[in-house]
């Protein structure tokens, strides 16, 4: 008997379980919607960048000195393995600064960055 | 307390591991971090996992809500493609904010104001992103270095310019978050020790003392949110170095 009514509860807690399951379907189909039409991919680096100045500031210069600074490190490389010096390193440094300058306004969001956080992703596979 | 700033970053060793080639291996106070973290990261998210409640409690608030930041994090800026590296980026992100708020804590040791741990991990992003890139794009994903619409004359310097700034991605993900530990901690160090010079200095230095003093309290402050900002900060490049190894073609 106790069995039966065990089984009875088991078949209750199956059928509160499917509504459950169903409910929690609809929320979540809910919830995509509401994010489908938010105007979400923005770039995101946008907020990380306007989250605090100093934290702006450092990610500005970090972004120049990356630059100049793989630039000058590959110039050299190629000095000492080509023996070309001082060619490679004043070449390599003034395209490192470059890339640098292009760090910055990329990440600065002047430049509309041609690889970099640009558009919406998802849509632009080729 | 020691006055030396940079006494603060030095590494010890602690037991001797293994050695290779004549170079002895360590256990060091920094490894020792790096495992606490990882163990308090584990429990956090298998003791809020436990209950499983529709509705959570506090733990398990905690981890769905650093589930959903991230998440959306991913989302924002990779994609629903990007999904897939979800379990990377919220690990590095759990690993980097736990390692910057634990560093936070008195006498113990930043582990991401190491140059080489954040480099390794920002080393371990650039190359995924290499690996999948080509791995899914095959050649297409060069197309990265090429911009549309440039004139075929600068082109080629063009392309030298943007693998530069191709290739200088993981030394400023890795400085920026070296970097900001490093100095947060040395000024730390520094304001904390005018306090106990001046305090050292007699009646009139006890109460020039409060200033600095004041200043920790304002700066300790201000390093909690840095550490929380630069992990943010060190996920959403991740998720946009990704971005470009899953849709390169622009």
């Amino acid at each position: 008997m106790s069995d039966a009514r065990e089984n009875g509860d088991r078949g209750t807690q199956r059928i509160e379980e499917a509504a459950l399951s169903a409910r929690l379907q609809r929320l979540n189909e809910g919830l995509a919607r509401n994010q489908a039409r938010r105007p979400s991919e923005s770039p995101g680096v946008d907020r990380a960048t306007t989250a605090s100045g100093y934290a702006r500031g450092f990610r500005l210069s970090s972004e120049l000195v990356a630059g100049v600074v793989v630039g000058a490190g590959i110039g050299w490389l190629i000095d000492r393995l080509l023996g070309v010096s001082p060619w490679g390193l004043m070449i390599f440094l003034l395209l490192g600064f470059a890339a640098g300058v292009l760090n910055v306004m990329r990440s600065a969001g002047v430049v509309a960055g041609s690889a970099l956080d640009d558009g919406s992703p998802g849509t632009r596979k080729e | 307390m020691q006055l030396n700033p940079i006494e603060q970053f030095q590494i010890h060793n602690m037991a001797p591991l293994f050695s290779v080639g004549g170079q002895q291996f360590h256990f060091t106070n920094s490894a020792l971090l790096m495992l606490i973290i990882v163990v308090l990261i584990s429990l956090l998210l298998i003791g809020a996992t436990v209950p499983r409640a529709v509705v959570p409690g506090r733990l398990q608030s905690i981890a769905e809500m650093s589930y959903e930041f991230v998440a959306k994090t991913v989302r924002d800026s990779a994609g629903t493609e990007g999904m897939r590296f979800f379990p990377f980026v919220f690990t590095l992100f759990m690993f980097v904010l736990f390692a910057n708020v634990i560093g936070l804590i008195p006498y113990s040791f930043t582990v991401t104001s190491q140059l080489i741990v954040t480099a390794c991990l920002a080393l371990l992003v650039f190359f995924i992103v290499v690996a999948y890139g080509f791995w899914k794009n095959g050649l297409h994903f060069l197309n990265l270095f090429v911009p549309k619409g440039v004139p075929k004359l600068i082109l080629p310097a063009i392309v030298l310019i943007e693998i530069l700034s191709f290739l200088s991605r993981p030394v400023s993900h890795s400085v920026r978050l070296f970097a900001n530990m490093l100095a947060g901690h040395i000024t730390l160090q520094v304001f904390a020790g005018f306090v106990i010079m001046l305090a050292g200095a007699g009646i009139l230095g006890i109460f020039g003392a409060a200033l600095p003093f004041i200043m920790v309290i304002l700066l300790t402050a201000l390093e909690l949110l840095v550490a929380f900002l630069q992990a943010y900060v060190f996920a959403i490049l991740t998720c946009i170095y990704l971005n470009d190894a899953i849709h390169p073609g622009h």
